[in-house]
């Protein structure tokens, strides 16, 4: 996937290049805010990782030109003001996703990946299905191989979010803010317990477990190892 | 005060100001004055001349020019105002009858005032007469003049004119003084405010200024500037604080940080050993980066810098989903959560800000709650207030440490757990962007076998009242939106 990186330290903008690169992307970066909004109208990339405060255009402008324009291209801001209302202000904006630095970069590979295969799911379909787990969103209801699972709506949002990202990593600050719409973090990793309730539901007494544990990142469900 | 500064001061307008206006306001009087006293005196005079002129015009008209000589001749002789002045003239303006000698002007200047000078000797004494006259066209015959003596009317007129132009630089002399008392009196007031001010300036921070008794502008201009220095007092001193405490509670953290890296980098090589030490560095650093943030969120809800997105909102589903969020976490601690809501009613809030307010009273108390024990939370509201509890089984806080829990870093005791002081120092926060009372008593809740703590207390219950602004609009908005 082609990734564009607007990004005006040089540093960060190494870093990031250089994890995305070990990711499989291929990443061009540019220093510039005005020179970033040229070559992301002008070329095609799958995203585009836009750092907030840029000499040149700002990073919240760019988002506005660019989604005026109509370039529907994934966006993701990066930015050190990262409270709830910056937050608020830059998906509003057309922002995609919103990460406030300083980040782990297993949280920003997850939100990568998230937008990246985004794209071609579409919103409107009435059901899910990972492996022999299967997701009824009209009825609300879960089925693992045809057997009725019981969850409360929580559980029933959680899994929703983790099917929606299935194959990918998905961390427990994404969890807080989909499942939840809490844009901050306790300081107990709450997630977890809310995480083994669901495995409880879903894997046990199956042969293959479906929801894994991600170290130092988050989790991920998926149909195999 | 050099002269170019003098003038420039606002004393020096004022007060030419306060003359101006004091001088020009007696002009005024006087011109009055004097036009009632000279006015009168002369139109008098002119209303006689008048009356005396159309009556020889008659005169004319029924005798004819030969009875009007006569009877000018015997009015020179005999005047019925010693003051007059007669002289008929013919068409040439050659004098035929009066008691000047000849024709005072050039051209007959018939139909209006006139003023000229006569010499006459009366007695050996040469004497000028200031007159004033009309004259009239009498036919083809000639010209009548008929005027007067007006040396009455300037006398008075000179003496009237003296006594007003003394009077006026009495004026003057009494108005610039009292210019110079009114600046005086109110730019004192001004330059005490902008002394007071310099010394605020130069270090004197808790100095105020003047507020009299009288309650005028300068007064009510001195209040509000005490309300705000005492505001940009607060402020500083909550800077100070946190710069302090940013700095105390970083410097242990980035301590630690440091001599781990340096103790890796002195023993040999060892990528075992420097890859667990990497970890033991990241998870330091993690905790960095959480105090930092949990600072900075104090910091912004402090500020009011949020106050933008509050909406009418109801507490009641921002609680059922933070005590949602933790009912597993406390049922795997073995602590029982019960919440009771009662009636809810809208507020004015910040919907993230509340919901981390409620996570962190719960995070506190599931931490702290030893096993088996309970946490109940609780909303209650009436038409003035919604009022929000959350108390618990664990080991309360004394009394006296109270009022530090809820400072910033107030940390309870020598706690180990990291973050207690800032949980309860963001509640305080948000309390206050909300205007709620926020109270720590004890929750007189006791878990098994457990019995008050040494200090006395038992459990604690956090109390937070929060006003109803809300209209009944708003309420309908709140309600329509956590339906939805």
């Amino acid at each position: 996937m082609r990734i564009l990186v607007i990004e005006d330290d040089e540093q960060t903008a190494s870093y990031l290049r250089k994890g995305l690169k070990e990711g499989g992307h291929a990443v061009d970066w540019s220093k510039d805010g005005r020179d970033g909004l040229y070559m992301a109208t002008s070329e095609h990339y799958d995203l585009l990782i836009v750092d907030r405060m840029l000499p040149g255009i700002d990073g919240l402008s760019i988002v506005k030109v660019l989604r005026s324009d109509g370039i529907k291209t994934p966006i993701l801001i990066l930015s050190a003001l990262g409270q709830v209302d910056d937050r608020v202000k830059g998906l509003t904006a057309g922002a995609d996703d919103y990460l406030p630095k300083p980040y782990a970069f297993a949280e920003l590979t997850a939100r990568v990946d998230a937008l990246l295969r985004r794209g071609p799911m579409p919103s409107t379909e009435t059901s899910l299905r990972v492996s022999d787990l299967a997701l009824d969103l009209l009825g609300r209801t879960a089925t693992r191989a045809g057997k009725a699972i019981d969850l409360k709506p929580r559980e029933f949002r959680l899994l929703e979010y983790l099917m929606r990202h299935a194959g990918q990593v998905v961390t427990r600050t994404m969890l807080l803010e989909g499942v939840w719409d809490y844009h901050f973090d306790p300081q107990t990793n709450v997630i977890d317990v809310h995480i083994s309730r669901l495995r409880q539901k879903i894997d046990k007494g199956f042969a293959t477990p479906l929801l894994h544990t991600v170290r130092g990142a988050g989790y991920t469900l998926r149909a195999t190892e | 005060m050099r002269p170019s500064r003098l003038f420039k001061s606002s004393f020096f307008r004022l007060t030419l100001l306060y003359t101006a206006v004091f001088v020009v306001s007696i002009g005024v009087a006087f011109a009055l004055i004097y036009r009632t006293t000279v006015g009168a005196i002369n139109s008098e005079t002119n209303s006689g001349m008048e009356a005396e002129l159309r009556s020889l015009e008659d005169d004319y008209a029924r005798l004819g020019l030969d009875s009007l000589v006569e009877i000018l001749n015997t009015r020179s002789m005999d005047p019925v105002d010693p003051d007059a002045v007669y002289l008929l003239a013919d068409a040439q303006l050659k004098p035929l009858a009066g008691n000047i000698l000849e024709w005072p002007l050039e051209g007959a200047s018939e139909g209006k005032w006139l003023r000229f000078r006569v010499q006459s000797i009366q007695g050996g004494v040469d004497t000028t007469h200031r007159i004033r006259a009309l004259v009239v066209p009498l036919g083809g015959d000639g010209f009548l003049l008929v005027g007067r003596d007006i040396h009455d009317s300037i006398r008075v007129e000179h003496v009237v004119t003296r006594a007003l132009a003394w009077a006026l630089v009495l004026a003057i002399g009494l108005g610039l003084p009292g210019g110079v008392w009114m600046s005086r009196r109110v730019l004192r007031r001004v330059e005490r405010i902008a002394e007071t001010s310099r010394e605020i300036n130069e270090g004197a921070l808790s100095r105020r200024m003047p507020v009299g008794e009288s309650g005028d502008e300068f007064d009510r201009l001195s209040q509000s500037l005490n309300v705000m220095l005492d505001r940009i007092e607060q402020l500083m001193t909550g800077m100070r604080l946190v710069t302090d405490s940013v700095a105390h509670d970083l410097r242990g953290p980035l301590t630690r940080l440091k001599s781990r890296i340096e103790l890796t980098l002195r023993n040999p090589a060892d990528v075992e050993a420097d890859r667990s030490a990497l970890v033991a560095v990241l998870a330091e650093a993690d905790r960095v980066l959480a105090l930092f943030n949990a600072l900075i969120a104090v910091a912004q809800a402090e500020s009011g810098a949020s106050r933008g997105s509050m909406e009418p909102l109801l507490l009641r589903p921002i609680v059922e989903d933070a005590v949602e969020l933790y009912e597993p976490l406390a049922e795997e601690k073995g602590l029982a959560l019960v919440s009771i809501l009662g009636e809810d009613g809208s507020i004015r809030g910040h919907r993230q800000l509340l919901s981390q307010l409620v996570v962190n009273l719960l995070d506190n108390a599931v931490k702290y709650v030893p096993r088996g024990g309970q946490i109940r939370v609780g909303i209650r509201g009436d038409e003035r207030q919604v009022v929000l509890e959350v108390a618990d089984s664990g080991p309360g806080v004394p009394a006296a440490e109270r009022g530090r829990a809820l400072e910033r870093f107030g940390r309870i005791g020598s706690s180990e757990t990291p973050g207690y002081g800032l949980g309860l120092s963001l509640v305080a926060a948000v309390a206050r962007l909300h205007d709620a009372a926020l109270d720590l008593t004890d929750s007189g809740l006791t878990g098994p076998g457990q019995r008050p703590s040494e200090s006395g207390t038992s459990g604690l219950k956090v109390t937070l009242s929060f006003p109803r602004g809300a209209t009944a609009a708003g309420l309908a908005a709140a309600s329509r939106k956590s339906g939805g």
